[in-house]
């Protein structure tokens, strides 16, 4: 440690600095004039009008003033709109979950030839691109306002996520099992059915929970689109100025998302 | 060695009967709610003709207006980074009150985890139905929006990273004499920037995607000129949109993957 010796032999004050995140000053400059350029441009490209933010600040004073005591009055028309958020993601997650086990399998390598898998990992890529919201407007100009289009885009957003972990889950099992029961003359049911799914379905589970949780939060906003549930309602009072009772529904509704995400969690700490 | 009488299950019987009970409950449950669900089942069953039209409808995509989606698109991408790093600046304190073991305060800390809590819950879509009642339509709504609920979520997991920090290091700081301002950024700092990073990175990735759907309720990007185009049922322009976001969102995953591959 010879190297940090205390500078008072020399008699010269040595103050220690953090060494920079980059070495290289050139690259270091040149990437905070980068940054520093992007954002004078996305600031600018963006016309943002300071006047409107000014304007808006005493209008968000009205909105909260008017908000607050949020109205719990029209409870039966609450009720109704959670009930129907809360069906439209236990049916959805249930059709999801048996759609993703179906494309886990066509979107894992090791089980599939190589063409299915591609289009497996497509379907996947695609259901996981696009926002619940997307998928729910486009869904509602198909089928009509309603449920129906929430579940339908509710299982689009179930086979984005559990589809794309199922597949993983499924590409890392023990290729032993697999082998063993091939050696024993299985089939690829046989296989599928002995090897893979024992080692992949108590994740499985897990996931469904999760999704259970994800898509309850989800099917409290596709009704914004029209897609049923708690949504329309919500919609509704807020361009009927009802904040009072906009207000009502937000707190009912992160109440029943920590509810849920603290029931999830605990489950799933249960089956591991 | 004599032959055991009994057959080999899986499963012991009280294992058995909680599966077994587990499977009526699910089928209770679904039929609770295929059964009350206000469902017109004519569609239902019309569904898949209805759908495969409209996709008929769509093809082949058009090409025409592409320098408008193209415009839209960017600005979309301007609008969740710059939410981002707004969501940044604003998660950091929140996340230093929220973490057990450098809030300031018991107070401090039941409010950094209300705001965590509770701007995480409300989706981006309500609080852009929010800001743009206050602020009018525009892209300042849909900044605020993305930004708001990144709040909760960057704090989260930055508060979870000052929770595991190891606090040796931190008091070897204290030890030399250092204020507060020093501690944190000698001491806490160096040692959650990879989680900052990583949990920025994820972020933005996922707010690419959600500020594509700002637009359908006025809030600036690529979904206003999607909601213009189903208004008008012109269903091969929404082709082009749908074809331009799923472009945009593996964009933005590819290069949120090498940022993360160049920087962790």
């Amino acid at each position: 440690m010879s190297a940090d010796a205390p500078s008072a032999s020399s008699g010269q004050q040595r103050t220690w600095r953090k060494p920079p995140a980059i070495a290289n000053p050139y690259v270091r400059y040149a990437l905070f004039a980068a940054v520093a350029g992007y954002f004078v441009w996305a600031i600018l490209s963006l016309e943002i009008s300071w006047q409107r933010i000014m304007q808006g600040i005493p209008r968000a004073v009205t909105i909260f003033g008017r908000a607050f005591p949020p109205d719990f009055s029209r409870r039966s028309l609450m009720v109704d709109g959670f009930v129907e958020s809360i069906q439209i993601a236990i049916l959805a997650t249930f059709i999801g979950v048996i759609l993703s086990v179906l494309l886990g399998i066509l979107a894992a390598r090791n089980v599939v030839p190589r063409l299915v898998y591609l289009v497996g990992r497509g379907i996947i890529a695609v259901a996981r691109s696009f926002h619940p919201v997307i998928v729910a407007i486009v869904f509602v100009k198909a089928v009509g306002f309603g449920p129906l289009a929430g579940i339908l885009t509710l299982v689009v957003y179930s086979i984005g996520f559990v589809g794309k972990l199922m597949a993983e889950a499924i590409e890392e099992i023990d290729a032993g099992q697999v082998e063993a029961i091939r050696a024993s003359g299985g089939g690829f049911f046989k296989v599928l059915l002995y090897a893979v799914f024992p080692q992949v379905l108590p994740r499985q589970v897990g996931l469904s929970i999760y999704q259970l949780d994800s898509n309850l939060r989800a099917s409290a906003v596709v009704g914004i689109v029209g897609a049923g549930g708690i949504g329309g309602t919500l919609m509704n009072s807020f361009r009927r100025f009802d904040y009072d009772f906009a207000l009502a529904i937000l707190l009912v509704m992160i109440a029943i998302i920590l509810l849920s995400e603290a029931l999830s969690g605990r489950i799933r700490q249960g089956l591991t | 060695m004599t032959e055991p009488s009994y057959r080999w299950q899986r499963f012991s019987f009280s294992q058995r009967l909680l599966r077994f009970a587990a499977y009526l409950g699910t089928v209770a449950v679904l039929y609770w709610t295929v059964r009350y669900l206000d469902i017109y089942w004519p569609w239902v069953w019309d569904a898949p003709q209805q759908i495969g039209d409209l996709f008929a409808r769509m093809s082949p995509p058009k090409l025409t207006g592409l320098g408008a989606i193209l415009k839209a698109l960017v600005e979309t991408i301007h609008i969740a980074t710059l939410a981002t790093v707004l969501a940044l600046f604003l998660s950091l304190p929140t996340a230093y009150i929220a973490a057990r073991n450098t809030t300031p305060s018991p107070v401090l800390l039941w409010l950094g985890r209300f705001i965590v809590v509770s701007t995480r819950s409300v989706n981006t879509i309500i609080w852009a139905l929010l800001f743009v009642a206050i602020f009018g339509p525009g892209v300042v709504a849909g900044i605020l929006a993305i930004a708001f609920r990144s709040v909760g979520f960057i704090g989260k997991l930055m508060g979870e990273a000052i929770e595991e920090i190891d606090k040796r290091q931190v008091e070897a700081i204290q030890a030399t004499g250092a204020g507060r301002l020093k501690v944190v950024l000698y001491g806490i700092v160096p040692q959650v920037l990879p989680a900052f990073f990583a949990v920025a990175i994820l972020r933005w990735d996922i707010n690419i995607r959600e500020s594509t759907v700002l637009g359908l309720v006025g809030a600036g990007g690529i979904g206003l000129i999607l909601q213009g185009s189903i208004d008008l049922f012109d269903w091969q322009s929404v082709a082009t949109i749908l074809i331009a976001i799923l472009g945009v969102v593996i964009l933005g995953e590819l290069v949120s993957a090498a940022l993360r591959r160049r920087v962790l």
